[in-house]
C-alpha cells in the first residue's frame, strides 16, 4: 500500500533521515518507535509531503508521491493526526471537523460518525477549538483525520502532553478505528503502547531503522536495545 | 450645527477609508503580508475604471462590473506568481517586493497616463443630496458609506460562513495543517488576494468619482489604510470600519477647526491610538 524506499530528508542542509524503508500493507497497524531526535516525526512529514523528498522514495498503491504536495497527497487518502494536535484555533470543533473533510473522498466517516465515537466533541460542537482540554483536541484531531476518509491514517505523538487516563480512551477507541478497514502508522515514544495495537514496529535511531520486524518476531531485549542504543 | 455636518461627512468619508483598508487587513489576516504596493493598487483600479468609462461611454458604477472581476484576477495572477515565492519566515522578502512593484506600478502608469489628474465624472449622483432634518448630506457619500458596509458584512459572511473563508482562516492558522486537510496553500492564498483586489477595485472607483488622481496618488491611500486598520484592529474587519469612519471625523475635525489641519488631525488620531492601544481599538481575539 505505502511503500518508503531509500527515503531521505533535510532541514536546509542538516540530514535528518538516512535511507529510510518502511512498507505499510493493507489494514497493517505499523509502530514508529525510537526516543526524541530519532527521525520519527520527520519520517511522517516526509511521508505526508510537509517535507520535500525526492520522485520514487514514496509509493503509495504503486503511485510515486514522492513529488506531490502534501494536499495532492491528503486528496490520495493518506490523513495525518500531527504532533500537538495543532487545531485550528480560530475555527470552532465543528467547523475543524468539516474541513478535514473537505476532500470530499467517500466512505464511512461523517459528522455523526466522530460524534458517535466522541459524544464530547459532539456537545462541544460549537466550541472553539483552542478551548478544549488537551485529551479533548486530540479527539478533535483524530475526528479531522477521519473525516477525510483516509486509506492510511499517521498518528503523530499520540499519547504526548496526555493525562494516563486520556491515552487509556485514545487507546480503546483506536481498534475501532483500525477495524475499519484503515491502515495506520503509530508513532509513539511508549513501546508498550505501540506494540500492543501494532502488526509490525519500526524502531529508529538518528535516522536510520535500528530494528525492525513483526511484533511477536522480536523480543523486548532487541527493542530496548535499539531503542537506547545500549 | 457646522460641526454636526463636518463629523456626518467624517462618518461618511470613512466608509471609503474602510474600503481603502478592508483589502489590506484581509491580506495581512490570512497570510501576513504587509502590501506596500496596495495603495497603488487602488490606484490602478481608478485607472481601469478611466479606461473603461471613457472606453464604452459607461458609468463609473457599471465599470465596477467589469474592473472587480480584473482587479481579482490580477490579484490571483500576481499572489500565484510572484507574491507565494516570497512569504516565508522573513517578513523582509514581500515587503520589498511589494515596495518594488509600487514603484512599478506608478511609473508604469505615469507612462501610460501620464501626470494629469483625472477624475471618473459620476454624473448628477455626484451633487445630488438629501435632507437630514436640517442637513443636507450628499447621496453619492451615503451610497459609498452603504457599499462599503455591505462589502465588510460580505467579507464578514465570506469568512465566518462560507468554505472559502473556514479555507481562509485555517491557512491562516496553521498553513502547514492546513495542506493536510488537503487546501493548496499557494491557491488559498492566490484566492485571498483575489478577494481583497475585487475590493481594491470598489474602492479604486469610489477614489475616482469622489477626487482626482494621478499616478502618485497611492502611497497617501496606502497610509489612510493603514491607519485606519491600525486604528480599528488588526485582523478584525468590522474593527476596520469603526478605524475608518474614526479617520474620517478626526480629518474632518482637524478641517473644520483649520482646513489645513485635516490630514495632520487623522494622523493625530492615529498616533494617539497608536500609543494607547498598540493592537488597536477593536484587534481580534488571538486563541
Amino acid at each position: 500500500m505505502l511503500e518508503a524506499r531509500n527515503l531521505t530528508a533535510f532541514y536546509e542542509d542538516f540530514q535528518a533521515l538516512f535511507g529510510l524503508d518502511m512498507t505499510v500493507l493493507e489494514n497493517q497497524v505499523i509502530a514508529v518507535i525510537g526516543a526524541n531526535g530519532a527521525g520519527k516525526t520527520t519520517s511522517m512529514r516526509a511521508i505526508t509531503g510537509l517535507l520535500p523528498s525526492s520522485p520514487g522514495m514514496v509509493r503509495w498503491k504503486g503511485q510515486d508521491i514522492g513529488h506531490l504536495r502534501a494536499d495532492q497527497i491528503a486528496a490520495l487518502g493518506i490523513a495525518m493526526v500531527p504532533e500537538g494536535r495543532q487545531l485550528f484555533a480560530s475555527l470552532n470543533v465543528e467547523e475543524n471537523l468539516i474541513i478535514g473533510g473537505r476532500s470530499g473522498r467517500s466512505g464511512v466517516w461523517n459528522l455523526s460518525r466522530v460524534y458517535e465515537l466522541f459524544p464530547v466533541l459532539g456537545e462541544r460542537r460549537h466550541q472553539a477549538a483552542a478551548s478544549l482540554s488537551g485529551g479533548q483536541q486530540q479527539m478533535a484531531a483524530i475526528g479531522r483525520a477521519l473525516m477525510s476518509n483516509p486509506e492510511l491514517i499517521l498518528f503523530d505523538e499520540i499519547s504526548l502532553g496526555l493525562a494516563p487516563i486520556i491515552i487509556k480512551q485514545i487507546y480503546q477507541v483506536l481498534p475501532d478505528i483500525i477495524g475499519g478497514g484503515i491502515s495506520a502508522i503509530v508513532v509513539e515514544q511508549d513501546i508498550s503502547k505501540a506494540l500492543a495495537v501494532a502488526d509490525r514496529v519500526y524502531c529508529l535511531s538518528e535516522g536510520r531503522i535500528a530494528l525492525e520486524g513483526e511484533t511477536g518476531s522480536i523480543t523486548r531485549e532487541e527493542i530496548f536495545h535499539a531503542y537506547f542504543g545500549v | 450645527m457646522d460641526w454636526v455636518n463636518s463629523i456626518l461627512q467624517g462618518i461618511l468619508l470613512g466608509g471609503l477609508y474602510a474600503l481603502f483598508a478592508a483589502g489590506l487587513s484581509l491580506i495581512f489576516g490570512v497570510m501576513r503580508l504587509v502590501n506596500i504596493a496596495h495603495g497603488d493598487l487602488i490606484v490602478l483600479a481608478a485607472f481601469l475604471g478611466l479606461t473603461i468609462t471613457s472606453t464604452f461611454g459607461l458609468h463609473p458604477l457599471a465599470a465596477i462590473i467589469i474592473v472587480v472581476p480584473a482587479m481579482a484576477v490580477i490579484g490571483y495572477l500576481l499572489q500565484a506568481l510572484i507574491l507565494n515565492r516570497t512569504l516565508g519566515d522573513n517578513i523582509l522578502p514581500p515587503l520589498l517586493v511589494t515596495f518594488g512593484l509600487s514603484v512599478l506600478l506608478q511609473n508604469g502608469l505615469l507612462e501610460i497616463y501620464t501626470a494629469d489628474p483625472q477624475k471618473l465624472n459620476a454624473g448628477a449622483i455626484s451633487t445630488a443630496n438629501v435632507a437630514l432634518g436640517p442637513l443636507y448630506v450628499g447621496v453619492q457619500p451615503l451610497l459609498m458609506f452603504g457599499v462599503s458596509i455591505g462589502v465588510i458584512a460580505s467579507l464578514q459572511w465570506i469568512f465566518y460562513r462560507t468554505a472559502l473563508g473556514r479555507a481562509f482562516r485555517a491557512t491562516s492558522d496553521n498553513a502547514e495543517i492546513a495542506q493536510l486537510m488537503g487546501l493548496n496553500k499557494a491557491h488559498v492564498f492566490a484566492l485571498a488576494m483575489a478577494l481583497s483586489m475585487a475590493v481594491v477595485a470598489v474602492a479604486g472607483i469610489f477614489l475616482a468619482m469622489r477626487t482626482s488622481f494621478t499616478p502618485a496618488s497611492g502611497p497617501g491611500r496606502l497610509i489612510f489604510g493603514f491607519e485606519a486598520v491600525i486604528i480599528g484592529g488588526l485582523g478584525n474587519l468590522w474593527g476596520t470600519l469603526a478605524g475608518g469612519v474614526i479617520l474620517g471625523v478626526a480629518q474632518a475635525i482637524g478641517a473644520q477647526i483649520n482646513p489645513g489641519w485635516q490630514i495632520l488631525a487623522g494622523h493625530f488620531a492615529f498616533l494617539v491610538v497608536l500609543a494607547i492601544r498598540p493592537r488597536g481599538l477593536f484587534p481580534r481575539v488571538e486563541h
